[in-house]
């Protein structure tokens, strides 16, 4: 089955009030491409899931500088001074989460599981309104799994059928975020034939991504 | 007051937490202050400094002509990796933090108080940076040292108690500034070093939180 598509095509998937999950950390191994697309296409009332709100000029940044999005779950924002305005004027919900928290939500949104049991945010605001369970003894928060309608990754190399190979800390969320979306979109930095990659050296399984688009090396 | 400038302050505090280091520990450094620290490894000692936006092997900034767009740290920064490093997915990367493959975070703080309480994501209303990996580094790595200066601009930030919303509880060990080192120990801030320019009493001056003195040590570089 053909997986290629447009930036044009991969913009049209994707509706006003989609969730949509981005990888990448500070912009490093986002598909940029895409995010242009979206800026181009306008769509809006996006919820944004993404490790953080990126640069005014780079990654995700751009879609909240055009006030495509609504609401933001995210660990950082301090790197784009257009989402702390937002946010402090009420255009733009922010829900701050732990890093290390986000990547278990959507770990576990992707792998079939309920949620998960951690340590971190015990007695900060993060706790408030949230379930805690103990187990032998200690008390954890539960987190919840977080799902989204379109997961949009960058990929270093990338072959027809999927498979995915990240260079240097492009991989961050990207991987993580491959199996916790109901339609996952790939920009291919490289795109190579089936059989090119040694599957050895696979990082994100070819059968979560139903798109690939090609991208500018 | 000292003599030195921000900039060389802040090399003695990166300096003086760079004492801490051990032998083949895995090391996670906060942005700023803290990543200093990188630059006062002991010769000949092997320290494996993790960047949680994925991997262990963070090396020094590259020259211009050899940066690699691919690797950055996590402040989006170019860095490198060293000979024996790898990378991994945040999942892994936060893995590493929460399971206690960490054996020491150095962090900055806006305010750290008395009973190891820190909080260093948020003054409400103001700035709103988040918190990053900073909560999961602060409940998952074994040992926590706070490396910042001992004021902001001549108001204590080394509390009585925490106002400002907390980044986590109980989490601190150390804290080192340019005035001296401080152990939490379940009595309270033990002043176990001081910077020989100042005095205990300059010291407690800027300090809110009650310092034990009780044996204090030269702190030397």
């Amino acid at each position: 089955m053909n997986k290629l598509i447009t930036f044009k095509k991969a913009a049209e998937l994707i509706k006003d009030g989609s969730t949509i999950m981005f990888g990448g950390f500070m912009a490093n191994g986002t598909a940029e491409g895409i995010v242009d697309a979206l800026v181009a296409s306008g769509v809006k009332d996006l919820t944004i899931i993404c490790n953080d709100s990126g640069w005014i000029d780079r990654g995700v940044g751009k879609l909240i500088v055009n006030k495509q999005c609504k609401k933001l779950i995210t660990s950082h924002i301090g790197l784009n001074k257009e989402t702390g305005r937002q946010m402090n004027e009420g255009e733009l919900e922010v829900i701050l989460t732990p890093q290390g928290t986000l990547a278990e939500q959507i770990r576990s949104g992707g792998y079939g599981l309920g949620g998960v049991l951690t340590r971190t945010g015990i007695g900060t605001l993060v706790a408030e309104g949230k379930q805690t369970v103990d187990v032998d003894g200690v008390t954890y928060l539960l987190e919840k799994p977080l799902r989204a309608d379109f997961a949009i990754l960058g990929g270093s190399v990338v072959d027809k059928a999927g498979n995915i190979v990240y260079k240097g800390s492009t991989n961050n969320f990207n991987n993580v975020m491959s199996s916790a979306a109901d339609i996952v979109i790939v920009e291919a930095e490289e795109l190579v034939e089936i059989g090119e990659i040694d599957p050895n050296t696979v990082v994100t399984p070819g059968i979560f991504v139903d798109y690939i688009v090609e991208g500018v090396r | 007051m000292s003599m030195m400038d921000k900039d060389q302050m802040q090399d003695f505090i990166a300096k003086r937490v760079a004492k801490e280091l051990t032998e083949g520990s895995v090391v996670n450094l906060g942005i700023g202050l803290p990543t200093r620290v990188a630059n006062f490894v002991p010769e000949g000692m092997t320290v494996n400094f993790q960047s949680e936006n994925g991997f262990v092997g963070l090396g020094p900034t590259p020259a211009p002509e050899n940066v690699d767009p691919n690797i950055v740290n996590a402040g989006g920064q170019p860095v490198t990796i060293l000979p024996g490093g790898m990378f991994f997915d945040s999942a892994t990367s936060f893995g590493i933090i929460r399971g206690g493959h960490v054996d020491l975070t150095v962090l900055g703080a806006l305010q750290v108080d008395a009973k190891g309480n820190i909080a260093n994501y948020m003054i409400p209303g103001k700035l709103v940076p988040g918190m990053g990996g900073a909560m999961d580094l602060l409940s998952g790595a074994k040992k926590v040292i706070v490396a910042m200066e001992h004021t902001a601009k001549g108001s204590p930030k080394i509390l009585k108690e925490c106002n400002l919303p907390l980044t986590a509880v109980g989490a601190v060990d150390l804290i080192i500034t340019e005035m001296g080192v401080m152990e939490v120990t379940p009595d309270g801030l033990k002043l176990i070093e001081i910077n020989p320019e100042y005095t205990i009493e300059q010291v407690r001056e800027v300090t809110e939180a009650e310092l034990i003195v009780d044996g204090v040590g030269e702190m030397a570089v």
